[in-house]
């Protein structure tokens, strides 16, 4: 086949909604753009788990620190479904690590901020993982198999993530005077960065037109943004809490919520690197990755150890 | 140069994960994760593929041991097949009064 062909072949299979599999075709900008939109999603996943790892010692029940540990590994395994992902693209585990820990990728500029309350592990779970699950449902139809394929399991998994969210902000709301205003607070420092996580709007966001043409991304930003607005701000009203949006209003011919300015300049600032954790988090998962060095480097040599004796055994 | 001569020396082989995920079904490819070793892998799979009682049964096989068909050929790899619908016991044109088979 000429290289026209393939690439006619690869277009008629997005045409299709017919999966891209790792040894297909395709066109290397495709390559390009995937391993760093599922990279940033696998980094994200594991920075993650920073904020939320913050309280598990401190969780105020037995119960509320069980579910808290197995929301925080279940981010761990979104993490590894998304790197070995991006594996099948062609680029290493130790690449990928890499790139992180040297500040060269990007991961959700959410994780920078600090969980100040254990009502953040309530306003994390019913927002950010809200806003996630917003956004990687259509993932599920993306095109590349093994991308959606992971999606598939992460979007499982991560309703309960929500819903533990949200009864921890419903028990607070409910509970005494301090708590509810706990939880108010909670949700004053996370509405904003929560509903920046759909990326910035989009007339500024220039690759959104490739990526929706490539199946890899299947809403637009504002759209993305505005179905969680919609959803959220009825959620917050059972909970008894109030958006800490002036400007928000139904607006009936439109039939969805109008909101206010977002501060993109803060956005900005923030994926920069000027976040009120961004340095905490990079250190934290570099430290993490050097303190495991012997770890995986005793590991290899016991197999090593393994494999020789094996070999003698059979010889 | 090969895959492995540009592998880092340091890095855990690859392993692909099967899951049965109950008595009489097929294992299924689950995804991959890294591991020292076989065992290392196992355990690595049940963490990060079975939280949720997706499974009895793991196989684990390093990546590189892995042979598949090349997708450029899938048109004549699979033509043979095609014309062959003889195969499908809808081929048989037989009478409704027919029963049981
Ligand atoms: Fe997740
Ligand atoms: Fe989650």
């Amino acid at each position: 086949m000429t290289v026209h062909s393939f690439e006619e072949n690869f277009e008629e299979k997005l045409e299709k909604d017919i999966a891209i599999e790792p040894r297909d075709w395709m066109p290397d900008t495709y390559r390009k753009t995937l391993i760093r939109q599922i990279s940033q999603h696998a980094h994200s996943e594991i920075v993650g788990m920073l904020p939320e790892g913050n309280w598990i010692t401190r969780a105020p029940s037995l119960r509320r620190k069980a579910v808290l540990l197995a929301k925080v590994q279940d981010e761990a395994g979104h993490g590894l479904y998304l790197y070995s992902a991006a594996e099948t693209l062609g680029i290493s585990r130790d690449e990928l690590y890499d790139q992180l820990h040297s500040g060269k990728a990007k991961y959700s500029s959410i994780f920078n901020y600090p969980t100040l309350t254990w009502a953040d592990m309530g306003a994390i779970g019913w927002l950010v993982d809200g806003a996630a699950i917003m956004n990687q449902v259509p993932l599920c139809r993306t095109s590349y198999g093994p991308y959606a394929r992971a999606m598939v399991r992460v979007c499982k998994e991560e309703s309960f993530h929500q819903r533990q969210g949200f009864e921890i902000m419903l028990t607070l709301s409910k509970g005494t005077a301090v708590q509810k205003k706990m939880a108010q607070d909670a949700l004053n420092r996370w509405w904003w960065p929560s509903i920046m996580m759909f990326g910035p709007p989009d007339d500024n966001s220039p690759h959104t037109e490739q990526s929706m043409h490539w199946k890899i991304k299947r809403f637009t930003n504002d759209e993305l943004r505005q179905k969680f607005i919609d959803v959220t701000v009825e959620q917050a009203k059972i909970l008894g809490l109030s958006v800490p949006d002036a400007d928000l209003k139904w607006n009936e011919a439109r039939g969805h919520y109008d909101y206010g300015k977002i501060d993109w300049d803060e956005f900005w600032n923030v994926v920069k690197g000027n976040g009120p954790c961004n340095k905490e988090r990079l250190e934290t998962r570099r430290k993490a990755w050097e303190g495991g060095e012997w770890v995986r480097e005793a590991a290899a040599a016991y197999s090593e150890k393994r494999k020789q004796r094996s070999r003698q055994e059979a010889a | 140069m090969s895959q492995q001569e540009t592998e880092h020396k340091s890095e855990w082989p690859l392993w692909e994960v099967f899951i049965r995920s109950k008595a009489g079904l097929d294992h299924k490819h689950v995804g991959s994760l890294h591991a020292a070793d076989a065992q290392m892998a196992i355990e690595n799979a049940r963490d990060v593929y079975t939280r949720r009682m997706e499974g009895v049964s793991i196989w684990v096989v390093e990546s590189k041991y892995l042979h598949t068909s090349d997708p450029d050929e899938s048109a004549s790899m699979y033509e043979p097949a095609n014309d062959k619908i003889y195969r499908h016991p809808t081929f048989y044109n037989l009478p409704d009064e027919l029963k049981h088979m």
